[in-house]
């Protein structure tokens, strides 16, 4: 990038190349011994995109990370990063820019050096260095404390700081590697919302791997699901969340009720209703389980024995054996006279105050596509 | 200086005021301080005695102009400053390697970085001479071929201070941190491993020079005129010249680990970690062990 193109852009002064490029991962496999940590992964992430991986412990998120930034090698499969096949070349060439979950600031060099780092190596001159440097330092909200060193600056601190010397050298791809799981919640959210500003305002193509579902959730445009090494979904966090491709999906992402329910021609008879099946389902026909999200069951108080409670047709009678409150709504768990597992599900703030832990309710499904294994 | 912790120890643990802690403190590093001064104070009484009962600076002054001795000088500080360098150099790099490459490894060779202290000199020379006889017949007779010897009899201590300055970093996060933004192996190896184990760099070159100054036997049955090995046949003659051989040495290691100490670690950073490996050193004193 050139510096003219630079000095044009204004707030972020330019870090970062606008519109990003696009990364493609096709097949990636790697193997540790037995241990299959990427099993045929495929992801292709568009031009200034952020993708998240979401996914259990030890299924491969880090494995991927690395082998995109090519501090691991893949057993078979290729890396085309902006049309380019990457596969022969080495870590220091490829110009992305990681933060570890690890703290990784340089011990020898005070925040303002460190961020310099990668300019350094790069030959850029002392005083560009510095301009540079600062500047990302600005966004990240730490010229303040430009010349700590580590051991002086907080967890979050430090890790701005390795966000701020990531995105220093103008990466071609962001690698963010649970880059805040060591920090408490708060600041942790705080850090989120701004990498997602960082990112929104510089443009670059941004991979992140995390564990926790809300930080992907709620940062991410797409949200890619892993399991065993492969990739199960990947898609915005509103379609991974209300259309889950595969069970595991549903269950991971999210709370779901597992429900006994007959499957046949129609759909789904869950909890009183027909429903329409998701394409994911397993189940096709005969019994099955559905999977319903807590806000897709609905609740009233059962009504004096006869009526069989909401209109429209018959629920499922049981018993709220559990509340909790939340605030603005109340979670409560009810047990079904038929048995089985007790259901989740959210009252709302009025009617949650007026139940009691023993009332009677009718619950039934809402009128929404339903996965069915 | 190892009687220090039981001191304090003791003056601390029985709830004695701060005022007992301090009186105890100085009496404890007085006691250290005299131990340590009274025999070298000692060494300097006799070297400039004269046999009369009076005062001279003779044996001082002919330090340098004693030929074989200034010799032996030369021949020991080349020595010591190459063998400082051959073993940085060589261990260092291993040492990396199988930090982020070799990991199993890791135990082998600290195993066989230590072996050299459970090998007695004299056996070390037994199994050595053969080797140094095609070493003679290939580079000649110099003195400067006990580099291979002293480098593997330094590995127990280089190995030591390089360890203790590795475990301080999270190697393997910097170095991949370093990759990432464009650092290639060499860059990774001069701009963030090396910067940041100034410290223990330095205390591994005080421990192998001190080795090296220190070392008599191995010298002394391949034949080869150290300082060790000219102090020990200058005093034969001249008791005086040696001693004074002997703590001019001394003072040189000393004022070495001093300056190396007070190097500027890491510019404004704490100097904790180099400071803790070089305090082992005045353990090793050079040149005294040997001779008289
Ligand atoms: N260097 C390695 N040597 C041996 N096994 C490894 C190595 N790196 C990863 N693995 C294995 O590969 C699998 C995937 O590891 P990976 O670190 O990618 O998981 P992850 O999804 O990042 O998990 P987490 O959420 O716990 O960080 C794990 O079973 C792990 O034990
Ligand atoms: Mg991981």
């Amino acid at each position: 990038m050139s510096t003219a193109t630079r000095q044009s852009t204004t707030g972020a002064a330019g870090l970062g190349t606008p519109g990003g490029v696009e990364v493609r991962l096709e097949g990636l496999r790697r193997s540790f011994g037995e241990v299959a940590a990427l099993n045929g992964l495929d992801l292709t992430i568009g031009p200034g995109e952020l993708v998240a991986l979401l996914g259990p412990s030890g299924c491969g998120k880090t494995t991927a990370l690395r082998v995109l930034a090519g501090l691991e090698r893949a057993d078979a499969g290729t890396v085309v990063v902006g049309g380019r096949d990457l596969a022969r070349v080495p870590a220091h060439r490829r110009g992305m820019g990681m933060v570890f979950q690890a703290y990784s600031l340089l011990p020898h060099l005070d925040a303002l050096d460190n961020v310099a780092f990668g300019l350094r190596l790069r030959g850029v001159s002392a005083a560009e260095r510095r301009r540079r440097a600062g500047e990302a330092l600005e966004l990240v909200g730490l010229s303040a404390q430009a010349h700590r060193f580590a051991p002086q600056m907080s967890g979050g601190q430090q890790q701005r700081v390795a966000l701020a010397r990531a995105l220093a050298v103008e990466p071609s791809v962001l690698l963010l590697d649970e880059p805040f799981s060591a920090l408490d919640a708060k600041v942790r959210e705080q850090l989120r919302e701004e990498v997602r500003r960082i990112q929104r305002e510089v443009g670059t193509t941004t991979l992140l791997v995390t564990h926790d579902q809300e930080e992907a959730l709620s940062v991410a445009d797409r949200v890619g699901v892993v399991r065993a090494g492969r990739l199960e979904q990947v898609a915005a966090p509103q379609e991974l969340y209300r259309r889950p491709a595969t069970p595991f999906v549903a269950e991971f992402v999210g709370q779901v009720n597992r429900v006994a329910c007959e499957v046949g021609a129609g759909g789904a008879e869950v909890l009183g209703r027909r429903l329409p099946l998701l394409p994911g389902s397993t189940t096709t026909s005969g019994p099955g389980t559905a999977l319903l999200r807590p806000e897709d069951i609905e609740v009233a108080p059962e009504a004096g024995g006869s009526s069989g409670g909401a209109p429209g047709g018959a629920g499922a009678r049981g018993t709220v054996v559990q509340l909790v409150f939340l605030g603005a709504a109340t979670r409560a768990v009810v047990q079904l006279d038929g048995g089985g597992e007790p259901l989740v599900v959210h009252l709302a703030a009025r009617t949650g105050e007026h139940t009691a832990p023993g009332a009677r309710v009718v619950v039934r499904a809402a009128q929404v596509p339903v996965l069915v294994r | 200086m190892s009687r220090q912790p039981t001191g304090t120890d003791k003056g601390t643990s029985k709830g004695a005021g701060p005022r007992t802690a301090v009186v105890v403190r100085w009496v404890v590093l007085g006691v250290a301080a005299a131990a340590a001064l009274v025999p070298l104070l000692a060494m300097l009484d006799f070297s400039t005695r004269t046999p009369t009962g009076g005062r001279s600076g003779g044996a001082w002054s002919s330090l340098t102009t004693d030929p074989d001795l200034s010799a032996a000088i030369l021949v020991s500080l080349q020595l010591a400053l190459l063998t400082a360098v051959v073993v940085v150099a060589l261990l260092l790099p291993t040492m990396l390697l199988v930090a982020l490459r070799l990991p199993w490894a890791r135990q082998p060779l600290e195993l066989v970085c230590l072996l050299p202290l459970a090998v007695p000199a004299v056996v070390v020379v037994v199994g050595v001479a053969p080797v140094y006889a095609w070493v003679v017949y290939l580079l000649g007779g110099s003195p400067l071929n006990l580099v291979f010897v002293y480098a593997v009899l330094s590995l127990p201590y280089a190995h030591r201070a390089l360890a203790a300055g590795l475990g301080g970093l999270d190697l393997r996060t910097l170095v991949e941190a370093a990759r990432s933004l464009g650092a290639r192996w060499p860059d990774v190896v001069l701009k963030v491993v090396l910067p940041n184990l100034t410290g223990a760099v330095a205390s591994t070159v005080v421990l192998v020079v001190a080795v090296v100054l220190g070392e008599f036997t191995v010298a002394s049955l391949l034949g080869y005129d150290t300082l060790p090995v000219a102090i020990n046949l200058v005093g034969k003659r001249d008791a005086e010249l040696s001693v004074a051989a002997s703590l001019a040495s001394l003072l040189l290691a000393f004022v070495l680990l001093l300056g190396l100490s007070l190097l500027p670690v890491g510019r404004r950073r704490r100097a904790a970690p180099a400071a803790a490996v070089l305090s082992p050193t005045p353990a090793a004193p050079p040149g005294t062990g040997a001779p008289s």
